[in-house]
């Protein structure tokens, strides 16, 4: 039995964690949060950037570490634990994937060194209204040279250069790329429960595009850039998590009331062993997405949905639970609590509610039964 | 990452499977629903325990010289899946080789070792472990049952409960209170009890589900020599916690039907499409998962030679509540019908509706939800204690209700 990452990996989540809270300790979060115009943290992000980590798992040639999806896991977790005010999952888990999926050999000779550079930020655009976007729904088109209509909200949508855009093609659906900076694009920022991440409305009006991949193959390429991007925001969400038990804990040793510390009454600390329980359960089912994701496994399917369903459940409780353990400290402002019920809410549905993975899977496993 | 055995793990199951196969019917081999005779249950469990011994696979990780195979815990999670896989009959030395003959080990006399671990070791005799009481459940330290010192002897009274194997057992460790003017865990003190003589009477327990799997046992003027005390006088509460640390690995499957069976009960009755329902079976699949991956976890530190983290602690506290949901839901499912329990009548042979009645005492058997709660926030998160207001009040000044 092999079932936990390895010393190398485990040695990169510990240099991760202590650089980013070297680099990204809470005040570099607010900087984006109590500006309007500051769309991401560009500091933390340069110094990102010079780490290498955008590169975790593009292969060498195209200027990447190598490395594989366990890395980035591993990094999602540290990210997550943080907070970092960055567009790290829109760019890693979803522009990178996108490429590597589907990317031709010239897409991704063309652009994979320049995520690794920092010279590219990317972004990926479904959402169009309320309600899961997947292939069927969306309305904005792709004519085989240009793209038109309207997504909204695009994480990141306000600092990328570019975006994998999901369109209708014909009859069908295509994962369209597109470079933001050039004509027919249109942005505006806007607000969302989430200020510490930028969002925004973007508008293509016959804007230049070229295909990823075949023309129809964006219903399977979506759906399967949601199974890896749904591990990573797993992990993600999972040091939220972490964090915000440690948090919970933390204040609960700390507070006194009633001329002990609150930490010692059972209806403290059975809502933080819950929360640890929840914790641990996402932690399992992470483990099982990043085995399944890192080596393609056929079961990629449920063990993604599995972790996507434990992480936004153990984000949930813990965040809001985090808040209640504060009392009035952590209904204010200045305390960090809503920070991370805010991110958790954000990563929650960013990449699909988890009502819609829950469907996603028991599909699954019917299909298995059937089979 | 992977879910494979290293070459030595994988040399040992292979051992293990080829051993079992030699001597058990694989699980599934005989009908199951066979009604089994206890005495002839007993045969062949004894009979396999002895198999076992003689071949080094009774306990794994014990030295030689005891009889053990001086193994690695991970040859012993090895063994136990594979064992799992057979129709093994196991369960009358769980709680003795388990338990109490590390406990004897321990705090026990040359002579007690020479007498006693052999024999259990070899399935000749079966031990029980004596600590729960009516008034002293999850504050086991809270119990009444007295030994006074008569010479060389101590005289026992008293009542334990929940005694699981009582009637079966030749031997038990016993939890007594020696001293009840000190602080109640302070006065406590621990024996070696002969459970087939006069004055030890085994009752068996009703219980909520119909059955009669435990017992109350009652002691009357029963006499236990000094030499078999387990530890000094008054300090049965530390050989108490190793009794307790002693508890094995917990490696075995889900307590009842999961949520593959409730999403097979669900296709063949055709309620597939309620969309509440799929949510809850997501939310079951995750749950198990869950669990079954936390165990690997655990295992693959074992693997690497290392003490696993506390994970481990969520066990219980998953696995009871999700069988309690499952077969509540199932039994819902059926709507009216549900209600009844004939096993040749009901889908998935009344499995659901035994398992609902079985549900509640597993939430409280070995540790309630409420007490595995405060370990997880003491003992891994580290929050404070519990107010204990009889901490430093002698035992007889006690209030008790």
């Amino acid at each position: 039995m092999n079932f936990d990452f390895s010393e190398d990996q485990k040695f990169l989540a510990n240099e991760a964690r202590k650089f980013l809270e070297a680099q990204c300790p809470m005040t570099a979060v607010r900087l984006v949060l109590n500006d309007d115009d500051v769309s991401h943290n560009q500091d933390v992000w340069k110094k990102i950037v010079e780490m290498g980590w955008l590169g975790t798992a593009i292969p060498e040639e195209h200027g990447g570490l190598g490395l594989g999806m366990l890395e980035v896991c591993v990094l999602a977790e540290e990210m997550g634990r943080v907070l970092a005010p960055v567009p790290w999952a829109s760019t890693v888990y979803f522009f990178t994937e996108a490429l590597k999926l589907a990317g031709s050999d010239q897409q991704q000779a063309d652009i994979l060194p320049k995520i690794v550079s920092g010279d590219v930020i990317g972004c990926y655009a479904a959402s169009e209204g309320p309600g899961n976007a997947d292939a069927s729904n969306v309305k904005t088109s792709f004519d085989g040279s240009t793209l038109s209509g309207t997504k909204i909200p695009v994480t990141d949508g306000d600092v990328a250069t570019h975006a994998v855009v999901l369109a209708k093609e014909g009859s069908g659906a295509s994962l369209v790329l597109v470079d933001l900076t050039g004509d027919g694009v249109t942005r505006k920022t806007v607000q969302t429960l989430d200020p510490t991440r930028s969002h925004a409305e973007i508008t293509f009006d016959k804007a230049p595009a070229t295909r990823l991949g075949k023309a129809g193959d964006g219903d399977a390429l979506n759906t399967e850039l949601l199974d890896r991007a749904a591990v990573l925001f797993a992990f993600e969400q999972l040091g939220g998590a972490s964090r915000a038990l440690e948090m919970a804990k933390d204040y609960a040793l700390e507070r006194y009331a009633f001329g002990r510390p609150i930490g010692g009454n059972q209806a403290i600390k059975h809502k933080l062993a819950e929360m640890y329980v929840k914790n641990e359960v996402a932690r399992s089912n992470c483990f099982y997405g990043a085995w399944a994701v890192s080596t393609n496994s056929a079961e990629l399917p449920e063990a993604a949905a599995a972790a996507r369903i434990a992480a936004c459940d153990a984000f949930w409780f813990a965040s809001k639970e985090n808040i209640q353990t504060h009392g009035g400290m952590g209904f204010t402002w200045e305390v960090d609590c809503h920070l991370f019920y805010r991110r958790a809410k954000l990563l929650a549905v960013q990449a699909g509610a988890p009502k819609v993975w829950k469907e996603k899977l028991v599909r699954a496993l019917e299909q298995k039964n059937a089979a | 990452m992977d879910f494979n055995d290293t070459p030595e793990e994988a040399k040992f199951r292979e051992e293990a499977r080829t051993f079992l196969k030699e001597h058990l019917d694989a699980k599934g081999d005989k009908p199951l629903r066979q009604r089994v005779d206890g005495n002839e249950f007993m045969r062949r469990a004894k009979e396999w325990q002895k198999t076992k011994a003689e071949n080094g696979y009774a306990q794994i990780t014990w030295p030689k010289e005891i009889g053990g195979r001086g193994g690695t815990p991970m040859q012993q999670v090895i063994w136990n899946q594979e064992e799992g896989k057979f129709d093994a009959p196991t369960g009358p030395f769980t709680i003795g080789l388990g338990m109490c003959i590390p406990t004897v080990i321990a705090f026990g006399s040359d002579e007690h070792k020479k007498r006693y671990v052999g024999k259990a070791l070899k399935g000749e005799e079966i031990w029980c472990q004596l600590f729960s009481e009516p008034s002293a459940g999850s504050d086991v330290a809270g119990l009444k049952t007295r030994a006074v010192k008569d010479g060389d002897e101590w005289v026992i009274n008293g009542q334990k409960v929940w005694t699981s194997g009582a009637h079966y057992s030749d031997y038990g460790i016993l939890l007594t209170r020696t001293d009840p003017s000190v602080a109640k865990h302070k006065g406590l003190t621990m024996f070696i009890v002969d459970m087939k003589q006069a004055g030890v009477e085994v009752r068996p327990i009703h219980q909520a589900s119909g059955g009669r799997e435990f017992n109350e046992v009652y002691f009357t003027d029963v006499r236990i020599p000094d030499s078999d005390r387990l530890g000094d006088v008054g300090a049965g509460w530390k050989v108490a916690i190793v009794t307790l640390m002693n508890e094995r690995l917990a490696v075995g499957g889900s307590p009842g039907p999961d949520w593959g069976e409730i999403m097979a009960y669900a296709q063949q009755a055709g309620t597939m499409s309620d969309q509440a329902f799929r949510e809850k079976l997501a939310d079951w699949y995750v749950a198990a998962q869950g669990y079954k991956l936390t165990k690997f976890r655990t295992q693959t530190a074992l693997s690497r030679g290392q003490t696993p983290g506390p994970e481990n602690s969520i066990g219980k506290i998953i696995t009871a509540n999700h069988l309690q949901d499952i077969c509540n839901s199932a039994i819902e499912m059926q709507d009216h019908y549900g209600i009844m329990t004939d096993s040749d009548r009901m889908p998935a042979d009344a499995i659901f509706q035994q398992s609902f009645m079985w549900a509640p005492g597993l939430r409280i058997a070995g540790g309630t939800d409420e007490i595995l709660k405060n370990i997880i926030a003491e003992r891994v998160l580290g929050l404070p204690q519990d107010v204990r207001v009889d901490k430093n009040v002698p035992f007889d000044q006690m209030k008790s209700g």
